[in-house]
């Protein structure tokens, strides 16, 4: 079977479903998804992990035209409010590049694509959003 | 402490290409006509800053003095993301302010050539590849692209889209129609490096960069350099009535960073350190925004003028789109905002900037703004951001006749 790993350390495969893990300050409460020294907020020192919720709601978007050497165009940007706190940015998946078709505020869900293999044959995951029905 | 700090002589560069000067050329002209202006020589001057994105490393403002004058005084090489001219002159004004000196010479420049926005194709690469996490994210792949975008006109973009979510009235109409004003305000500016009008339709349908930015909604790359002479209350007083008359007053400089935001770690938050600058600038000023005759603002992208109407208090809170569409910020219009052509077609040679826009400013409190002078005006508000974020904002008034 494929080996798979993601591509940053803070998306959680293994858990049943992707899912994003911060590191949550435990003086104030507040998530961060890098190493951290220290909390940027209340410079507290003690961290615990948190596994955040999978869905949340498109807070803002571009369709970038012009990227990168080695980049297909064109793609989404978004940037994602996550139900229950968080927020995020990736790409928006299996939506077409037309700005008519996406609505800011609209619920999204988590999800992962293979985003390159190595010479191993080790694929990297990496996450970002699909457009979700909320009745 | 002295009670006043003044701008006595300031000049720059027209914006453009400057494919056989270096650096030091470029900073040397401003800075000899900034002291021309002045009527003062390096010989005057008790302090040097000199802004520069990309050669600040390189001892800059100590290769400047080798061009111009070494006199031994403190020399200081500034970097500030786009807020670095801005906080150049921000060095030279702390140093007056502590009374280590009584006047200064802030210089900033760049020479970016056709560097473009994007770099260049990566090399091909010859080693085995196998993945290993790296920095603070553990990423085993580039993160740009792939996970979203952090490149300027995306950033921008998303801040512009973030604020029509939150706010009506915000479309592509309303970006377009800042990129509509701001090239036609820069066919009145010698100095600016484009100098065309388009229409609306032009603008909408050149081609997209990031949604909704398409390139006439995007500044360009270019070469400049700008210079001011700053010197305390107490000095002003022993210079001659020509120069005091010309002398344009620094009533507000004000330099933030971020506070903590939610969010602002993957998405820049370009508001609230602009909020926070603009607050504190008026109070320290004693003036509000509707005393502005006129303002530059940092139009790195049509997106961010629109949502810098609202952080800098220049419409009413979620009326950024109506505020374009009503005509203000056009140069005959309520508070002119970017009468140079702005960014986006004046030009944004990176540490040039934010001492480009206090010649601007300047230039219009003394009357001497030529074609483009906005009549009669007495108050400016200068204001630059930095991404990862550095913000800057100054206040200049008219000396009192």
């Amino acid at each position: 079977m494929t080996r798979q790993i993601p591509m940053v350390n803070y998306l959680v495969l293994d858990d049943g479903g992707p899912r994003l893990r911060a590191t949550v300050c435990r003086g104030c409460g507040a998530r961060f998804f890098d190493r951290r020294n220290a909390c940027s907020r209340c410079f507290g020192d003690e961290f615990d992990t948190a596994l955040l919720a999978d869905r949340g709601r498109l807070r803002s978007f571009t369709i970038v035209h012009r990227a990168a050497p080695g980049l297909p165009t064109p793609y989404i940007s978004a940037v994602v409010d996550l139900d229950g706190g968080g927020v995020v940015k990736a790409n928006l998946l299996d939506t077409a590049p037309d700005p008519d078709g996406i609505e800011l505020g609209m619920p999204v869900k988590l999800a992962t694509w293979v985003a390159g293999t190595d010479d191993d044959g080790t694929e990297a995951v990496a996450f970002g959003f699909v457009p979700e029905e909320r009745g | 402490m002295t009670d006043s700090l003044w701008i006595i002589g300031t000049d720059m560069l027209p914006i453009r290409r400057y494919p056989d000067r270096d650096i030091v050329d470029l900073a040397t002209g401003a800075a000899r006509g900034a002291l021309r202006d002045a009527g003062k020589t390096m010989g005057d001057i008790d302090v040097l800053a000199v802004g520069c994105v990309n050669e600040s490393q390189y001892m800059l403002a100590q290769r400047i003095q080798r061009q111009m004058g070494q006199t031994g005084i403190p020399a200081y090489n500034v970097v500030n993301a786009c807020a670095t001219g801005a906080t150049a002159v921000r060095t030279v004004i702390m140093a007056i302010k502590a009374g280590e000196a009584t006047m200064g010479l802030a210089i900033g420049c760049e020479q970016m050539g056709k560097m473009g926005l994007l770099g260049k194709a990566a090399k091909p690469r010859v080693e085995k590849q196998v993945f290993e996490p790296q920095g603070r994210y553990g990423h085993v792949l580039g993160i740009e692209g792939r996970l979203g975008t952090n490149l300027m006109p995306g950033v921008f973009a998303h801040a512009g889209l973030e604020y029509a979510k939150e706010h009506g009235g915000v479309g592509v109409a309303q970006f377009a129609r800042i990129a509509e004003k701001n090239h036609a305000h820069s066919t009145l500016n010698p100095l600016a490096q484009y100098r065309k009008r388009f229409t609306m339709e032009e603008i909408m349908a050149a081609e997209m960069i990031s949604w909704p930015n398409t390139s006439l909604m995007c500044s360009p790359t270019g070469d400049g350099a700008a210079a001011v002479v700053v010197t305390s209350g107490e000095r002003l007083t022993s210079l001659p009535d020509e120069v005091r008359r010309r002398a344009v007053k620094i009533s507000a400089s004000v330099l933030t960073s971020d506070p903590f935001v939610d969010g602002g770690q993957v998405q820049a938050d370009i508001n609230t350190l602009t909020r926070l600058a603009a607050d504190r600038a008026y109070e320290a000023a004693g003036v509000g925004p509707e005393d502005l005759d006129l303002v530059e603002l940092h139009d790195c992208f049509a997106t961010a003028e629109l949502v810098h109407y609202d952080n800098l208090r220049l419409c009413k809170p979620g009326e950024a789109g109506e505020f374009i569409d009503s005509g203000a910020p056009w140069r005959d219009g309520r508070t002119p905002v970017n009468v140079s052509g702005g960014l986006i077609s004046k030009g944004h040679p990176l540490g040039a900037t934010g001492v480009a826009n206090l010649y601007e400013i300047a230039t219009h409190l003394r009357g001497e703004a030529g074609e483009r002078q906005i009549e009669g005006a007495r108050v400016g508000l200068a204001h630059v951001i930095g991404l990862g974020s550095a913000c800057a904002i100054h206040i200049l008034e008219r000396a009192a006749a």
